[in-house]
């Protein structure tokens, strides 16, 4: 073994060990970012909608089990009731995740990372170019009420990527949220 | 990204007689320098009359080595001007010293003697179309959500579009507007440097099995392909309905799994389905029975052979 080869294996730890404390501080910065976008996702309220609702002993409540999984495919809603003219022009479900309104009747998506039915292919520029444009994935139809979009937006880039990886980081749920369905005089 | 659409938003002129477009805008006269151009394919807005134009900046050329992705000089703008009747909207793009593209977009007035700097998020029912349906001018973000889908922030100004070989079937092809550029132009020019020799001695086009389905691929390259394709963001949809001139994969394979949901799409314009999402409140029915046709009768005929493009002139 010659002098080069020594030197390249006493070299070995010492990169290692410069690798493992990048991967650590990487760690520690994703988990930084998870915590954040963990406090804004649980103070904002998001779960109201896009966490599916179970019965228990004090009434209805979150079912943590599929969390920000978006209204339950199984949960077939009949057609909503025809509002009276007036101010009273919105009806929801009790579970919060179908909303009818003048826009249509819409159901708060899966915000889970299920590669399918969730958020699992988006990118973090997908997600931010989303709500900043209000439009789906960025290009496509507009976010329907009741999501503020237009509060969410304003908010910086650093927070929306920490969302975004608080989102990335919660157990997958397969779940097919129903499209949205257009009012009826634009059908 | 706030902090920065409003520093884009600062440096934006409120008139558009204040862009560079016009010499004299009273008269229409448009400035020394700014040439027009007229794609092969045009994009569908409802019926709108179109005239387009470009500015490079004095003594600058477009960077065309690669053919799919030209490069433009800093300082360049685009303007595109859409009509109902009068004129009811001019877009402009400038790219910026940094490499962004601003975007803007100018209401015309109703007696036409200037146009102003259209809101941040748009104006909608700008206008009424002679079909009945209103013209809505987009939001910057709107303009975004088309012209950052993908590698190519200028989607009708491409070899392509400009090609000299003239696809004969288009679907609402536009005489090319008086002093026009196209491809062998604008090289003639030194305006476009470093297009591959090949495509000087064959002048692009699709490659396509018959003439109607060089057509409809085509209207689906301006109509659809701005997201749409195989290198941007929802390129993970599979959806790949871009036609590359280097190393490009036909969009036929993508398309056939899908072609029902497209023509779906293409009809509807109902706002949470139709396609394209914005920029329309009208189906283009000539395009749909067009593309609807060729599904039906040459789509699902199986692989074969490209018919070759026919030489051509540059």
């Amino acid at each position: 073994m010659n002098k080069l080869h020594i030197a390249l294996f006493a070299a070995i730890p010492v990169v290692a060990l410069a690798l493992l404390q990048t991967s650590q501080a990487a760690n520690s910065g994703d988990e930084a970012r998870i915590a954040r976008g963990s406090y804004i996702v649980n103070s904002f309220g998001c779960a109201d909608c896009h966490t599916p609702k179970k019965f228990g002993p004090n009434g209805p409540e979150l079912d943590n089990t599929r969390a920000f999984s978006g209204h339950p495919a199984d949960f077939v809603m009949p057609p909503p009731p025809v509002m009276p003219e007036g101010p009273w022009n919105l009806a929801v479900a009790g579970t919060l995740t179908a909303w009818s309104g003048p826009w249509g009747v819409s159901f708060p998506a899966n915000l889970t990372p299920d590669p399918e039915t969730g958020l699992g292919k988006w990118t973090e520029e997908t997600f931010i170019s989303t709500i900043r444009s209000g439009r789906h994935m960025g290009r496509g139809r507009e976010i329907l009420p009741p999501m503020p979009i237009e509060q969410i937006r304003n908010m910086t880039d650093e927070d929306l990527r920490a969302i975004f990886a608080y989102l990335h980081s919660l157990p997958a749920v397969k779940n097919k949220v129903p499209d949205p369905i257009a009012p009826a005089a634009a059908r | 990204m706030i902090a920065l659409l409003l520093s884009l938003a600062a440096g934006l002129p409120q008139r558009l007689s204040e862009t560079g477009l016009y010499a004299d805008i009273a008269t229409r006269t448009i400035a020394p320098g700014v040439l027009p151009f007229t794609p092969q394919y045009p994009l569908w807005t409802d019926g709108a009359a179109k005239q387009r134009w470009i500015k490079l900046p004095e003594g600058k050329a477009i960077d065309a080595r690669d053919p799919d992705n030209w490069v433009f000089p800093v300082g360049t703008r685009f303007w595109k001007e859409f009509s109902f009747g009068r004129a009811v909207e001019t877009r402009m793009l400038e790219l910026l010293p940094d490499g962004r593209w601003s975007y803007a977009s100018y209401a015309w007035s109703a007696d036409g003697s200037d146009a102003l700097l259209a809101p941040e998020r748009g104006l909608k029912n700008a206008a009424q179309t002679p079909a009945g349906t209103r013209h809505d001018i987009p939001g910057r973000m709107d303009c975004r959500a088309c012209h950052e889908a993908g590698p190519n922030r200028v989607l009708g100004f491409n070899a392509l579009q400009l090609s000299t070989d003239r696809d004969p079937l288009a679907l609402h092809a536009e005489k090319p507007a008086q002093g026009a550029l196209d491809l062998a132009q604008l090289v003639e020019r030194g305006l476009v440097r470093g297009l591959p020799e090949e495509f000087l001695r064959q002048a692009p086009r699709i490659a396509a099995r018959t003439p109607r389905e060089r057509a409809a691929l085509g209207y689906l390259q301006a109509n659809c392909s701005a997201c749409h394709n195989s290198r941007g963001e929802l390129a993970p949809l599979g959806l790949h309905l871009d036609n590359r001139l280097v190393a490009g994969g036909s969009p036929l394979d993508s398309l056939r799994p899908r072609a029902e949901l497209l023509q779906k799409r293409m009809g509807s314009r109902d706002p949470l389905t139709q396609m394209p999402p914005l920029g329309t409140h009208l189906a283009d029915r000539e395009a749909l029975e067009f593309i609807r046709a060729w599904i039906r009768e040459e789509l699902g005929q199986g692989e074969r052979e490209p018919v070759q493009p026919q030489t051509t002139s540059k």
